[in-house]
């Protein structure tokens, strides 16, 4: 009888044996590169048990090209752009879902049309647009045609709608004026929508290539992604085991912070996406 | 609603101008740009009409990236939304391990692009990386992935899939488990097949976001070029072009700006023409709750 529950388990794991097989060659990709960047170059590609472990790796890329500027320009585009999304997304949100104003429907129609044609896709115009403002080669330049988010308005609208009626009415006779209102009621009603967009939006901008690589042309403004692919791809000669790193530390601030906060980034990724 | 004429338009008026600024306008001066030419030694352009596309049309490397982009999205659309079901499927059910292989699947989706295309530049390397290690090993020979021109869009396929099914995954995931367990136990009891609650049962109520993941893989394989301008520069001979690879180099490496505007508009016609049938079709019959 004892040995029920342990043949059991034992057939689990066979008839899960495929799926595993699977969950291993998707997971390969980034294991070679992980493999490759915490031991010596002579081991990059060499599959030995006893290979000896190294942070080598990671010092070295740090110091061949200039990350930890990079990191910064990063960041400082990120807080940039996600900080001024929030705040316009959230007002305009507000105006469309509670107030009435002229013009509101065309306007919104107008807004909304960036669902569909992303401000990237037009970067040959909005170069030139960036050019004749005297912005071309600056870090606000690569988050600025992004401030104005109609995803954001429109997410943060369906949700301020759901807002029960009573509570804003309430804080209206007690005297509180619209910016008030949209401060102590809907906005604190509206956390988990907030944090949905942030963190999409955080990963969206982090993780931002050709804009950034349109836009910058010197050290001091560009982003991590840019400063990545010119030291992926040198003219001759690619260190694999410096490169490996290098890509393992442009991702490890997004990827740590997806493993600490699993649950609350996939929530927001779904309540994100409009189902 | 509350009639506030004055400050409803200040609530909006931030968000306004850059959306304005930097979407419709653009768009608009896009549009307009298409029909001139370039000025050319201080006369301004003039409208030509359908001009420039028709210099697109003639324009060989234009008709690959088309061609090569219907093609990559007729790929990695289905591609993704068959494995990122299949994907749900396994690790919603009670497996040892699943965290892990959830883990697994889903890890790509939250590395950028770029660091993508660095981990699979090292592994499609001739002689050193792992795929072309494995050929060898069972006999194919060695081949270069990124430098041949019958692999090299391939090889663009499989990272757009493998960065996006796990994606969509965590999708079908939430869709599964908002499945009432009552009908499972129902067909339990009625004696019903697993295949045929599958088909009957689970795959209608996961329609919703099938459709939400084929038109969100259908924009961002239309959207999304960084791996290509990383690792082939749309190349050899334009065999892993895309449509706003085509668009990127056009514009910045030869510096055509009215024929970049013209396949800029091609590109929009298409995300339109998606964005309609995701409204379409979305407005009308995905509301199964």
């Amino acid at each position: 009888m004892s040995a029920t529950p342990a043949l059991r388990t034992i057939g689990r794991w066979i008839s899960a044996s495929p799926i595993w097989a699977f969950g291993l060659l998707w997971g390969l990709p980034l294991l070679y590169a992980v493999w490759s960047a915490v031991h010596p170059p002579a081991y990059s590609t060499e599959f030995a048990l006893n290979a000896p472990l190294t942070a080598a790796n990671f010092v070295d890329s740090w110091n061949a090209a200039p990350f930890a500027r990079y990191f910064l320009n990063t960041t400082f585009l990120v807080l940039f752009t996600v900080a001024f999304q929030i705040v316009f997304a959230t007002m305009a949100a507000f105006a469309f879902a509670r107030l009435r104003f002229p013009g509101q429907n065309f306007l919104f129609a107008l807004l909304l049309l960036q669902l569909m044609i992303s401000p990237s896709i037009l970067l040959v115009w909005n170069y030139r647009e960036i050019s004749w403002l005297g912005l071309a080669n600056t870090i606000p330049a690569m988050g600025i045609p992004y401030l104005g988010s109609a995803f954001g308005i429109f997410l943060l609208r369906q949700n301020f709608r759901t807002v029960p009626k009573e509570l804003d009415d309430a804080a209206r006779l007690e005297g509180c004026s619209l910016p008030a209102r949209l401060w102590k009621v809907y906005i604190p009603l509206s956390r988990g929508t907030l944090i949905a967009f942030a963190l999409t939006s955080i990963s969206y901008h982090w993780n931002d290539f050709l804009w950034p690589l349109v836009v910058s042309d010197s050290v001091t403004t560009r982003p991590l992604t840019v400063g990545l692919e010119i030291f992926a791809t040198p003219d001759q000669g690619v260190q694999w085991s410096l490169v490996t790193a290098a890509t393992l530390m442009s991702s490890a601030p997004l990827l740590i912070a997806f493993l600490i906060f699993q649950r609350q980034f996939v929530q927001s990724f779904l309540r994100a996406g409009i189902r | 609603m509350e009639r506030h004429p004055v400050a409803g338009w200040l609530f909006v008026l931030p968000a306004t101008v850059f959306i304005l600024s930097f979407t419709d306008l653009p768009l608009v001066a896009t549009l307009a740009s298409s029909l001139y030419t370039a000025p050319f030694a201080g006369h301004p352009g003039h409208y030509v009409g359908l001009d420039n596309y028709n210099g697109l049309i003639a324009d060989p490397a234009f008709r690959q990236s088309l061609w090569n982009n219907v093609l990559y999205a007729a790929v990695t659309v289905p591609a993704a939304v068959v494995l990122a079901m299949a994907m749900a499927l396994a690790v919603n059910a009670a497996i040892p391990g699943r965290a892990w292989l959830r883990l697994s699947f889903f890890l790509p989706t939250m590395l950028p692009m770029i660091a993508v295309g660095t981990i699979w530049l090292f592994f499609y390397t001739p002689q050193y990386g792992l795929v072309d290690r494995f050929t060898s090993l069972i006999g194919l020979g060695q081949i270069n992935w990124l430098g041949d021109t019958s692999t090299a869009l391939p090889a663009m396929m499989a990272i757009a899939i493998w960065k996006q099914a796990g994606f969509f995954m965590i999708f079908y995931l939430a869709a599964l488990q908002n499945i009432p367990p009552p009908l499972r136990e129902a067909a339990a009891l009625e004696g019903v097949s697993r295949f045929y609650f599958f088909r009957r049962v689970t795959l209608p109520l996961l329609g919703p976001t099938t459709l939400f993941v084929m038109v969100t893989a259908a924009i961002n394989a239309f959207s999304v070029v960084d791996h290509v301008v990383e690792m082939t520069q749309g190349g050899p001979d334009n065999a892993s072009s895309l449509l706003l690879y085509y668009v990127y180099a056009t514009g910045f490496r030869y510096w055509n700006t009215h024929a970049a505007a013209a396949a800029t508009m091609v590109l929009v016609l298409i995300l339109s023409l998606l964005a309609a049938l995701m409204f379409g079709v979305f407005g009308r019959k995905v509301h199964y709750r």
